[in-house]
This record gives C-alpha cells, sequence and structure tokens, in this order.
C-alpha cells in the first residue's frame, strides 16, 4: 500500500469522524407542546404570531427585550422572550421559526427567521389574485 | 378564448424575444450534434464539415443570447411593466445602474448571464483552436450541451401538459388573474413596478453577479476537457486546460469575495461570511476546483494523481450544478435567508444535474481502470506528496461543507425533521480552522519541496530565514492584537493562536520563495503571489473575526440589578443600544449622538451619528440608513455604515427606530407640591428640591424670575435633573417649559398657589411622541482590509498564473 493511500484513508476517516461529530450537535424541529417536554434543550419551533395578546416592546426602556405570544398548527401557545430588537416585518409574518429553549413557562428564543406573507418569495402564485402595486 | 382588444401594450420586443429563446435553444441543439458528430469522426474530411456547420449554429447561437439580453433590458429600462419580469424586478425610481440589478434578480436573468458567459468562453475556445487543437470539437460539443439545458430553463414551453423553463418574456397578464387586467386600457392603471430588493440596491449587486456567473461558466471549460479526455482515453489535455482552470478559480474567488463585500456593506447580520447555504454553495466548487488545480500539476509533473485529477475537475463543475439546484429549487427553505424565488421547475432542475452527474461518473468508473499511474512511491519529502495532501483536505473540507448544507435534502428525501445546530456558524468554524492551520502551513513550505524528493540541507537553509521572521511577527501579533475570542473554550482559542501562525508563514514563506527562488520575477510568480494572497485572506479572516468586537453594549436604561437577571442563556444579545435625538451616550471607546436624519430622493433615510473618542476627542460621522421595503413587504430594510481606518473599521446599523411624527395629544397633569414633597409619574418619581429666585443673571432687564430645581427618578433608578420656571416681565407671564426626554416627560411650572405655606403647582406631561429615538448596533472589526487586499492579490495571483501558462502554450 502506497503512503498516499494510508494518508488518503486516514483524511477520509477524519472526514466521517467529523460528519459524526456534526451530528450530534444537530437540533430538531418541534412542536411548542414536544418543546415543553424537553425544558431546556435547544429546539426550532416553527409557529405563528398569537395576536390576541399584544407585542411588548419598548425601546426606551431596554431596546433588548422583546416579548410575544405564540401558537402552533397543533394548537400549542407559549410566550417568547427575546432579547434583541423587534424584527421590522414580524407581526406581518406568517409564519415564524424560532430558535431557542423552554425555559419554565417561556421560550428563550435566540434567534427568529421570518417567513414573509410574501406574494413573491415564497410562493409566486400567492400574488396571482391580489396586485400589490395598483392605484387607480 | 380570450377576445379583448388590449391597447398600448408593447408585444413585439416579447415577441422577439421569444423567438431568439427558441433560437437559443435549436442553435445550440444543432452545435452540439455537429461538434459531437466533428469529435466522434475519424476522416478529417467529415470532421471539417461538421464543424464548419457546428461553428455556423454556435454563432447563431451566441448572437441570439446576446440580442434575448439587449431585448431583455430594454423592456426593463423601458419600464414596460406589461411583462412580468420587468413588473416583478424594477420600477421606474431606479437609478440606471439597479436596472442591471434587476435583470439578474430573477432566476431567468440569471440563467441568461450565465448563458451569456458560456457564448463569450465558447469564442474564446474557437479563437485559440490552433493551440488547443483536436479537443476544440469535443469541448465545444459539451459546452453546447450546457447552453443547450440552460436554454431550455428560459424557452417557456409546455410539453405534454409540463411546463419546461420560465420565460422572461411573460406578460403580466398572462401570469396574474387581477380583474383589472381584463380591462382593455389595463396598461394605464399599472403605474409602476413592484421594485429591485431593497438589499439588492447596491454597487456590489451590479458587478458581483456578472463576476460569479462567469465563475460558474467558466467550470464548464475544464468539465469539458475532462469529459473529452475520458471518451479518448487521453490525458494530454491538461497543459492546455490549465489556464482555463486557474482563470476560473481566480473569476469564482473573486466573484464570491465580491458577494461577501456586499453581505458586509448591505446585510446586517454584522459581518461577511455566515455559512449561509447559498455562500456555501459556490464556495464548495472553487475548493475542489483548487484542489483539481494542484492534482493537475502534479500529474504533469510526475504522471501520478491523474484520477484524483479527473475527480476534482469533473466534480467542481457538478457542484456548480448542484448548488443551483440548492439556491434555485427553494429547498433551502427555511435554512437560507438568500436563496432564489421557486419557479416550480424542481424536476427540471434536478433533471439538468443529474444528466451530467450520472454519465460523468459512468465514464469514469469505465475508464477508471485504464488510467494507468506510477507503482514507484511518492517520497515523503517530495513536493507532490504534500501537494496532494493539501489538495484531498481541502477536497474533504467542500465535501464536509457541502454534507452539512445538503441537511434540507436530506430532510426531504428521507421525511426527517433535522435542523442545523444551535450554533450553526461555530459548528463549521471548529472544523474549517484545523483545514485553514494545514493548509496553511502546506501552504509555506511545499513551495520549497522539490518534485520526486527534496534534500534535507537544501530544505534547512531555506527555510530558516522565513520561520524566524514568521516566529517574529507571530510574537509581535499575539502581543499586540492577539485574539479576543474566548467563548468557545480554550481549545478553539489554541487552534486560533496556530492558524494565525500558519497564515502568518504561508504568507512569509511565499514572500520569501518568491524573492529568494524566483528572484522576483512576476512571469513565473503566479503561485507565490497567490499564496501569499490566500495568506492574507486565511490571515484577515481569522484576526477579524476572532477580534470582532460589539462597541454597542447595552448600559443605558436598565439598572445594575437588572442586567444580572436579564442575562440571557442564548449568549451575549444584549448588543442594541437607544440613542436619543441630539443626547451624547455613552458607547464604550466612544460618545454617540444621533444628530439627525435625512431623506435622499429614493427615500432613503439616513441617520447621522455622531462619533467621539472619549481619549481623543476625535470625531467623525457616520451615516447607517434604512429603506422602506417594497414588494409589498412592511417595515425597513437597514443598511450598514462603516468608518475605514487603515487597521480596523467602526460597522454600525440602525435596527429599529422610533419617530415622533405622531400628534401629541396628552395634556398637562397639575400636581400640588411643596418643596421637599415628591410626586409620581408612571415611571417614576419628581421631588422638589428648591425653588431658586432669579438664578439667571442675563434674564432681560426688570423680569423676575422663579425657577424649580426638580430631581427625576425613574423606576430603574437613573437620575435627571428638570429646571422648568416662570419669568414675570411686568403683566406678562412666561413658562418655561423642561423636558426629560429619556422619560418621556415634560415639566411646567404652573404657578404658586399659596405663598405662605410654600405651596406650588407644576405640570406633569408623559408623552409618548416626545423624542426620536433609534436603536443601534456597532461593531469593531480590526484589520478587515487584510480579507479585501488578500483577495485581490490572490485573484492577481491567478491572473498571472493564467497570463504565463497561456504564454507557454503559444510557446510551444
Amino acid at each position: 500500500m502506497k503512503k498516499t493511500h494510508i494518508a488518503l484513508l486516514v483524511l477520509i476517516a477524519a472526514a466521517i469522524v467529523v460528519l459524526i461529530s456534526y451530528t450530534g450537535d444537530l437540533s430538531s424541529y418541534e412542536t411548542i407542546g414536544s418543546a415543553k417536554q424537553k425544558e431546556g434543550k435547544f429546539v426550532n419551533l416553527i409557529v405563528k404570531m398569537d395576536k390576541s395578546v399584544p407585542v411588548q416592546y419598548d425601546p426606551v426602556k431596554d431596546p433588548n427585550l422583546l416579548q410575544f405570544n405564540v401558537q402552533d398548527s397543533v394548537g400549542g401557545k407559549i410566550s417568547v422572550v427575546y432579547h434583541n430588537t423587534m424584527p421590522t416585518d414580524m407581526e406581518k409574518s406568517e409564519r415564524l421559526v424560532l430558535k431557542g429553549k423552554v425555559q419554565g413557562d417561556h421560550f428563550e428564543c435566540s434567534a427568529i427567521v421570518m417567513k414573509c406573507p410574501s406574494k413573491y418569495k415564497d410562493n409566486p402564485n400567492a400574488m396571482k389574485n391580489q396586485p400589490v402595486t395598483i392605484s387607480n | 378564448m380570450n377576445t379583448t382588444k388590449f391597447i398600448d401594450e408593447h408585444l413585439f420586443p416579447g415577441q422577439i424575444g421569444y423567438f431568439l429563446t427558441i433560437l437559443s435553444l435549436v442553435a445550440s441543439l444543432v452545435a452540439t450534434y455537429s461538434f459531437a458528430k466533428a469529435f466522434f469522426s475519424k476522416e478529417l474530411e467529415v470532421q471539417t464539415h461538421w464543424e464548419k456547420l457546428a461553428k455556423i449554429a454556435f454563432i447563431i447561437e451566441s448572437v441570439a443570447v446576446v440580442s434575448c439580453f439587449v431585448v431583455l433590458f430594454y423592456i426593463i429600462s423601458n419600464h414596460l411593466f406589461e411583462y412580468k419580469y420587468a413588473y416583478m424586478h424594477s420600477d421606474k425610481n431606479l437609478p440606471f445602474q439597479y436596472l442591471l440589478s434587476c435583470f439578474w434578480e430573477g432566476q431567468e436573468g440569471s440563467f441568461l448571464l450565465w448563458s451569456f458567459w458560456h457564448c463569450v468562453l465558447g469564442l474564446v475556445v474557437l479563437a485559440t483552436k490552433k493551440k488547443l487543437g483536436e479537443s476544440v470539437s469535443g469541448v465545444m460539443m459539451v459546452l453546447n450541451f450546457v447552453q443547450f439545458c440552460l436554454a431550455t430553463m428560459i424557452v417557456g414551453l409546455f410539453i405534454f401538459d409540463m411546463k419546461v423553463g420560465s420565460s422572461p418574456f411573460l406578460l403580466l397578464r398572462e401570469e396574474m388573474n387581477w380583474p383589472i387586467l381584463a380591462r382593455p386600457d389595463y396598461i394605464h392603471l399599472i403605474k409602476d413596478g413592484t421594485g429591485l430588493n431593497t438589499l439588492l440596491q447596491n454597487y456590489w449587486m451590479v458587478i458581483h453577479p456578472p463576476i460569479l456567473f462567469l465563475g460558474f461558466a467558466s467550470t464548464t471549460i475544464p468539465f469539458a476537457f475532462a469529459v473529452v479526455g475520458l471518451i479518448n482515453k487521453k490525458h494530454d489535455w491538461m497543459d492546455k486546460c490549465m489556464p482555463w482552470a486557474t482563470f476560473s478559480a481566480g473569476i469564482l474567488g473573486l466573484g464570491i469575495m465580491m458577494g461577501a463585500a456586499w453581505a458586509y456593506e448591505s446585510l446586517t447580520f454584522g459581518g461577511y461570511w455566515a455559512w449561509d447555504p447559498v455562500e456555501n454553495a459556490s464556495l464548495v466548487p472553487w475548493l475542489t476546483l483548487v484542489s483539481a488545480i494542484h492534482a493537475c500539476i502534479i500529474y504533469r509533473k510526475t504522471g501520478s494523481s491523474l484520477k484524483v485529477t479527473y475527480l476534482f475537475f469533473g466534480i467542481s463543475f457538478l457542484l456548480v450544478l448542484y448548488s443551483t439546484f440548492l439556491t434555485r429549487s427553494g429547498i433551502l427553505g427555511d435554512t437560507s435567508v438568500h436563496a432564489f424565488t421557486d419557479l416550480g421547475m424542481n424536476a427540471q432542475l434536478l433533471g439538468f444535474l443529474l444528466i451530467f452527474v450520472i454519465p460523468y461518473f459512468v465514464l469514469f468508473f469505465v475508464r477508471f481502470k485504464h488510467m494507468a499511474e506510477p507503482l514507484k512511491e511518492e517520497a515523503i519529502d517530495s513536493r507532490e506528496f504534500w501537494m496532494l495532501i493539501g489538495s484531498l483536505i481541502l477536497f474533504l473540507s467542500a465535501v464536509v461543507i457541502i454534507s452539512i448544507t445538503s441537511i434540507p435534502v436530506f430532510n426531504k428525501i428521507f421525511g426527517t425533521k433535522i435542523a442545523p445546530p444551535e450554533d450553526a456558524a461555530f459548528a463549521h468554524n471548529q472544523v474549517q480552522v484545523f483545514v485553514a492551520i494545514i493548509i496553511g502551513l502546506l501552504t509555506a513550505f511545499g513551495q520549497f519541496l522539490k518534485f520526486k524528493g527534496t534534500t534535507k540541507a537544501f530544505l534547512v537553509q531555506k527555510m530558516k530565514a522565513p520561520l524566524l521572521v514568521t516566529v517574529a511577527i507571530s510574537i509581535v501579533i499575539y502581543v499586540f492584537v492577539g485574539v479576543a475570542y474566548k467563548e468557545k473554550g480554550i481549545g478553539f482559542e489554541g487552534a486560533i493562536y496556530v492558524a494565525l501562525f500558519a497564515s502568518i508563514y504561508a504568507i512569509v514563506a511565499n514572500i520569501f520563495f518568491f524573492g529568494t527562488m524566483q528572484k522576483w520575477k512576476l512571469k513565473s510568480a503566479g503561485s507565490s503571489i497567490g499564496h501569499i494572497g490566500f495568506g492574507m485572506v486565511l490571515l484577515g479572516i481569522l484576526i477579524s473575526s476572532s477580534n470582532k468586537t460589539v462597541l454597542s453594549w447595552n448600559t443605558t436604561g436598565i439598572s445594575p440589578l437588572r442586567v444580572e437577571s436579564n442575562k440571557s442563556p442564548a449568549g451575549n444579545p444584549r448588543e442594541n443600544i437607544t440613542l436619543f435625538e441630539g443626547i451624547a451616550t455613552d458607547m464604550g471607546k466612544f460618545m454617540v449622538t444621533y444628530v439627525r436624519d435625512t431623506f435622499d430622493i429614493l427615500d432613503k433615510r439616513f441617520f447621522e451619528l455622531k462619533f467621539k473618542e472619549k481619549k481623543t476627542e476625535a470625531e467623525f460621522f457616520l451615516y447607517p440608513d434604512v429603506l422602506k421595503n417594497n414588494k409589498g413587504m412592511e417595515g425597513f430594510s437597514a443598511n450598514p455604515s462603516s468608518k475605514h481606518y487603515w487597521n480596523k473599521d467602526i460597522f454600525v446599523y440602525v435596527t429599529s427606530f422610533q419617530d415622533n411624527s405622531k400628534e401629541d395629544t396628552t395634556s398637562f397633569k397639575p400636581h400640588q407640591i411643596s418643596i421637599g414633597d415628591s410626586i409620581f409619574y408612571s415611571n417614576g418619581y419628581i421631588k422638589l428640591e428648591k425653588v431658586l429666585v432669579n438664578p439667571n443673571a442675563n434674564r432681560p432687564a426688570g423680569s423676575n424670575e422663579l425657577v424649580l430645581q426638580l430631581a427625576v427618578t425613574s423606576k430603574e433608578g437613573l437620575k435627571y435633573t428638570a429646571n422648568p420656571g416662570i419669568l414675570l416681565q411686568g403683566m406678562t407671564l412666561q413658562a418655561n417649559l423642561d423636558t426629560v426626554k429619556v422619560q418621556n416627560l415634560v415639566l411646567s411650572f404652573n404657578k404658586v398657589v399659596d405663598q405662605q405655606k410654600g405651596i406650588l403647582e407644576i405640570g406633569v406631561k408623559e408623552s409618548a411622541s416626545l423624542t426620536n429615538l433609534i436603536t443601534l448596533k456597532a461593531y469593531e472589526f480590526p484589520f478587515i482590509n487584510l480579507l479585501w487586499l488578500g483577495v485581490i492579490i490572490m485573484t492577481f495571483g491567478f491572473g498571472v498564473a493564467t497570463w504565463n501558462r497561456t504564454n507557454k502554450l503559444k510557446e510551444k
């Protein structure tokens, strides 16, 4: 066996080890219900805003504190604490992906990925029946 | 059947456009077939016959593609909103240069751009035919087949109910069901398009896509050479391919880093690289292409590494196709912030990928046994041994990155619900820092090794000086710059220190190599210059990322007690600071004042921020801006602004802002108070400390003034003072209000109620719309210019290599 072949095998083994160890860091998408059972574990939630509870954000008092409520498609509800500014489009967003963990009674959120109701970006058909910029 | 007669539509450009797309589709098919005939034929006469035909077809195709480009640009620049592409991607207010960005905002335009570069490259191949020899028709066959596939993407035909491609020349009324589109005069009702995504309105977006797509398109040529080599079982194409490969790697690298520069300047994640799937998908082909170039050099010098050369060149192009599939199919969905719109062409995109992947690998494995490599073993002190190790590591690093990026694909296939890790960027960084260490070291000492073995004495003699210099520079950097990144523990911090050393070593050793071995001769120095640039890129990334510091740590508005209890487990999210208009706020090394805001003609709102360094009193201004989102989205998108120093950037962006444009409807509430008393307001209390009589010497003559000294204490424990007063001049009474902006308080001194008992009346108004405020994030990136300079030098190195290898071909 050539030295290069040995080196090749060692390197491939290293790459496989890296990938396997990476799988240990992976997280999962959960419902609010299942996330509550895994308190303290980092999860991703796919939710929408619960509009019945007002969003609390006052940059005068603390620009790094945002509190709001969300619900998921199977009816689970939870309040969310996010230590950052309020993303501009959040209240219009149809779908939010929240990254973080459940802590006690609330979801401690570290990142919000928004899915805008974009007529355009996610679903080219959504705009089909409703123009955006038409003025008569 | 629609029988409405529509008035004032401009249908002619679209009809030409349709014709041109179909023409380019047919011409590319004819060219593919004819070049194939020429390539597979053994007789010279037949060859020339088919070649002539093929060339004509290719030129027709090129003309068609370029004309298509012109027609689409005509539609966009003349604001013909009856066309969906113009309506969706542009509006009338766009400055001229961004009309080009509109062009490639959509998938169709970017496919056209890709196709355009293939035409240019194909013409260059034909022009340099003499140098490239007999493989030209084979290369052109592959190139034209890629062109054919690209043409199907924009042809927009329905074949057996299946939509093939999406045409950029579709009319709005053909796609949308809006009631007004049924009116004959609908064209006059559409006042404007939905515009170009605000984030793309940046000059980098004018130049980055063309360069990146030239990079993508140019990977086709080495791939085509490899296909021809596999079919012919002849491996003599490598010399001819090398200038193409180095050109491609240079341009692709430049294109990727221009994208990084765009992200740095106009996206607000606070950096230039976020390991976003879209970024990864373009980086990975570059990594494998660089591996391929190195494997190819080994083969040409020693005859070994033939198989990996074929594998790497092939896979670089295939990864370009794979990244096309990832970014355009919508499969990345939740994981990427900037993928293309899903046009419902997933099956076609997958087909585009597989039609190249499957035949290439079948061909590769059929030929595998015939690729003879020398039995002799590579010496451990030879250049080829370490070069091969290096290219394998780059390749495997690419494999790791693309595997992680492909998690959404995995989820789709197996129905799993795997999500990225908590700290997705760190998951990449912790692996790639070791790749950087090894590659940095190999880049340094590999240069001094000779093919087929090096004597120890030579190595020791040549390596001593660069190593000493590296150690010296490293110590200086460790002491004066260091690594501020301690969040991930001592292990990762240590790895960064080692990687810093390795990248400095790469720079220094290659400068020495350029001087001592190549005697500063530019002609043959492509590799050492490229490696110097690469080392600087590594060094720039390591220093700027590991020492990135947040300047806007929030210390205002919160009492020391609350900071503890609020600390989130998610790290350090308190990076936003609130600035009130006109009030200087403490921000680490600086006092920062939000001076005012202004609008430009495009409705961009600039916030003028004054930074004053505490130590030196030096002042500068920054102008981050926000632009109202278009395309029906609410809110604003923020553009950062940065102050460039030679050794660092101060980088700020507005995270939110609040206007006082609302009508102020609240009124003053009267309170009776005497000295020493306190009254409450919603967020704390106000204490009357004393009454000052005529405190201002420069009041108007003959007037009397009473001024209150009020101490305002907020719930959070912050103290402010306010001095409302009254000025009595003859019979007129003038009230002087005072405000505590931060607490939204307006205070007035109304009157004296009872002079004997010392009871006064003050008015308290709490107004939510008192003050303009913004929240801001500010970072400092040290030595980021090293990264950009490194990119320029590396690209220059690739350029020199391309030029030199082209000249060598001429000499033959």
